[in-house]
């Protein structure tokens, strides 16, 4: 069932509102919460953040805006709180990252099967390798620094295996760079997509600039630092993928949309029927901005709104785990380098290019994300646990085999 | 020993600006809160938030699907708690023997073969505790509440140990702190597999408790001789 964007009207602005005790709600369960209940808290936390990074920056530049622009803005502000408290203490800011880093994978995977575009679809596989090999060298951290085990967050939805080596994902900035759909021709989908992936991609990159320095161990610092640096080619990758001649009014529709699409994909998924409320409501209060923007947007530039959004909305986001797409693409297109705006095979990327030069200077002295996964290998309980035998019922104490765990074999000083 | 007690320009106290803090003080003293009360205030939000009643999490239903009793649920619980300790241990002690290895030792403290010792005692409780949750019919990747709990409630301590800036001696403060809740931990499995009839894991558990003992005591010693080191004092 799908719904349409012009008949569904939401809650009116004026009816938008919150107090402290409503901000902050009790926060779902780092135990008992399906994983993509996390993966949804977190994405949409970005998708938030990205409706108030955009609206900042319209307002800088279009002083007739601002007004409205502050109206939403609030709501958003609120939104974005009420959602990103969902995250509870108990989990810490590593795991929290496994949660990014699971968002990263199985949102782009649904998203790349569901673009219509090619050359844009060739784009989210090639992030998602990426980000895929983030999510393998974080969990070696989480092992090595504290002896716990990142399935128990990913919840065996999604492989824990090395993807486009974090050491060659270095690239000079002229290289992160893509072409972008054209806003008179591109499929909405296409857009909504792009936007998705690039709020996506923004708030990892700044939580980790956040979280980074709260790490004590020398190795997490740099990793944290490296895999910033990687998040932000990102961002530049996804930003440049929408077409910059679209008006800021123009811009403003599509991240409304965009917001009801997500929240919309949310209410589809969630199983958790205290936070679904949530989705459902903040679904309709985002209906309701949408509403008030298209007014905007037909009052100030004199079109229909339905030349740039269409009355239903795309199939939604697919929250499930997407193993089979990702094992294929790793397969299949793990060697691909960029080069300027396309891919090609490592093999005819020059080693003069610019992106082996800033590679090669940037890992001179060493390289955090081969350090931290040095020999490391995912096993169930971590590396310390040889779980060879193991099963429930199945030794006895005093019979269990020595444990083979390759993090239990010390080099000698 | 490398010591970080030398007289240095730590700022943090008023007393190393007495002109700053009178105006401070001057300030505090002309101003009146803007609401009433006093911290029993936080305490009544705490309250009205725990009464929500959520939990944490709960146990994870039986890997082998026969059901267990309370009891048995609530020795699992503490079974993947301790699991979970000891796992994170040998890691502490992984970063111990690095801060070891680039700090040297004292009189009195610890040489390398002991925190080695240590190490493989704390992987061999935590390869025991697999052996007894699989027995069980537990499941060996689950983190239990109290696990979870427990891992909360010493998350400062890998913070410690994997800081460049902190000392051995520092360090084993801070192993001092695990050290202590895992002998008292040991004790209650100890308990709790007997009065369950879990005479086997009792005294494996027993064994255990006796090592954790151990490394007590001689972390205990050690930290001792490293304070006399520091003072120049003997220290009994």
């Amino acid at each position: 069932m799908t719904l349409d964007l012009f008949k569904t009207k939401g809650t009116p602005l004026d009816k938008q509102v919150f107090t402290w005790r409503d901000l902050v709600q009790p926060p779902y369960s780092k135990l008992d919460d399906d994983a993509f209940t996390r993966v949804r808290v977190i994405l949409m936390n970005g998708i938030e953040s990205e409706a108030l990074r955009f609206s900042h920056a319209c307002a800088r530049m279009n002083s007739k805006l601002q007004a409205a622009l502050a109206a939403i803005r609030r709501v958003e502000q609120h939104q974005q709180t009420m959602v990103n408290w969902l995250n509870p203490a108990d989990q810490s800011p590593l795991e929290t990252t496994i949660g990014f880093e699971q968002v990263a994978i199985e949102v782009t995977a649904s998203v790349a099967q569901h673009e219509p575009d090619p050359y844009l679809a060739q784009v989210y596989r090639f992030g998602l390798l990426e980000d895929f090999d983030h999510l393998y060298r974080y969990s070696a951290l989480y092992d090595r620094l504290e002896g716990k085990d990142a399935n128990t967050l990913v919840q065996s939805y999604t492989d824990i295996l090395p993807g486009r080596p974090t050491v060659v994902e270095h690239r000079a900035p002229i290289d992160d760079l893509r072409r972008p759909y054209d806003r008179a021709t591109a499929q909405a989908v296409t857009k909504l997509n792009a936007l998705t992936i690039m709020a996506g991609e923004h708030q990892t990159h700044d939580y980790y600039m956040t979280v980074g320095p709260f790490f004590s161990d020398p190795t997490a610092r740099q990793l944290y630092a490296e895999i910033a640096s990687i998040e932000e080619q990102h961002v530049t990758q996804y930003e440049s993928i929408i077409d910059a001649n679209e008006t800021w009014l123009e811009k403003w529709v599509l991240h409304e949309a965009n917001e009801v699409y997500n929240y919309w994909s949310c209410v589809e998924f969630e199983q958790n029927p205290r936070i679904k409320k949530i989705w459902e409501r903040f679904l309709d209060y985002e209906l309701g901005q949408l509403q008030a923007v298209c007014a905007i947007f037909e009052d100030i530039e004199r079109r229909d709104v339905q030349e740039i959004l269409p009355a239903k909305l795309p199939e939604p986001i697919q929250y499930v785990s997407q193993r089979a797409f990702v094992r294929e693409v790793l397969e299949q297109e793990v060697d691909l380098r960029a080069q300027g705006t396309e891919f090609v095979d490592a093999s005819e990327l020059p080693k003069d290019s610019p992106s082996t030069q800033y590679a090669r200077q940037i890992n001179s002295e060493g390289s955090p994300s081969q350090t931290v996964a040095a020999g490391w290998v995912w096993e169930p309980g971590t590396e310390l646990s040889g779980t060879a035998g193991l099963q429930p019922g199945a030794t006895r104490v005093g019979e269990a085999a020595q444990p083979t765990g390759n993090g239990n074999s010390r080099s000698p000083r | 020993m490398k010591t970080q007690t030398s007289e240095g320009i730590n700022r943090t106290g008023m007393a190393t600006s007495p002109q700053l803090a009178r105006e401070m003080l001057e300030g505090t003293k002309s101003t009146i809160p803007s609401s009433e009360g006093d911290a029993d205030d936080l305490a009544l939000v705490r309250i009205e938030y725990t009464k929500v009643g959520l939990p944490v999490g709960t146990m994870p239903p039986p890997a082998t699907g026969k059901p267990m009793t309370d009891a048995e649920r609530v020795f699992m619980d503490k079974l993947g708690e301790r699991l979970a300790f000891e796992r994170a241990g040998t890691r502490l002690y992984d970063a111990l023997l690095s801060k070891f290895d680039a700090y040297g030792t004292w009189p009195g403290g610890p040489e390398r073969a002991d925190l080695e010792e240590i190490r493989e005692e704390e992987h061999e409780h935590f390869t025991l505790l697999q052996s007894a949750i699989a027995q069980l019919g537990g499941d060996i990747t689950a983190v239990t509440p109290s696990a979870n709990v427990h891992a909360v409630a010493s998350k400062g301590l890998p913070a410690v140990l994997t800081d460049p800036r902190t000392n051995l001696q520092q360090c084993l403060e801070a192993i001092l702190v695990a050290e202590l809740v895992d002998n008292d931990c040991w004790e209650n499995l100890t308990t709790l597999a007997t009065a369950l009839g879990q005479e086997e894991l009792a005294t494996a558990f027993t064994a255990a408790l006796e090592e954790e003992r151990d490394h007590l005591e001689r972390v205990r010693t050690w930290i001792r001789a490293g304070l006399s080191e520091l003072t120049g004092e003997p220290l009994t």
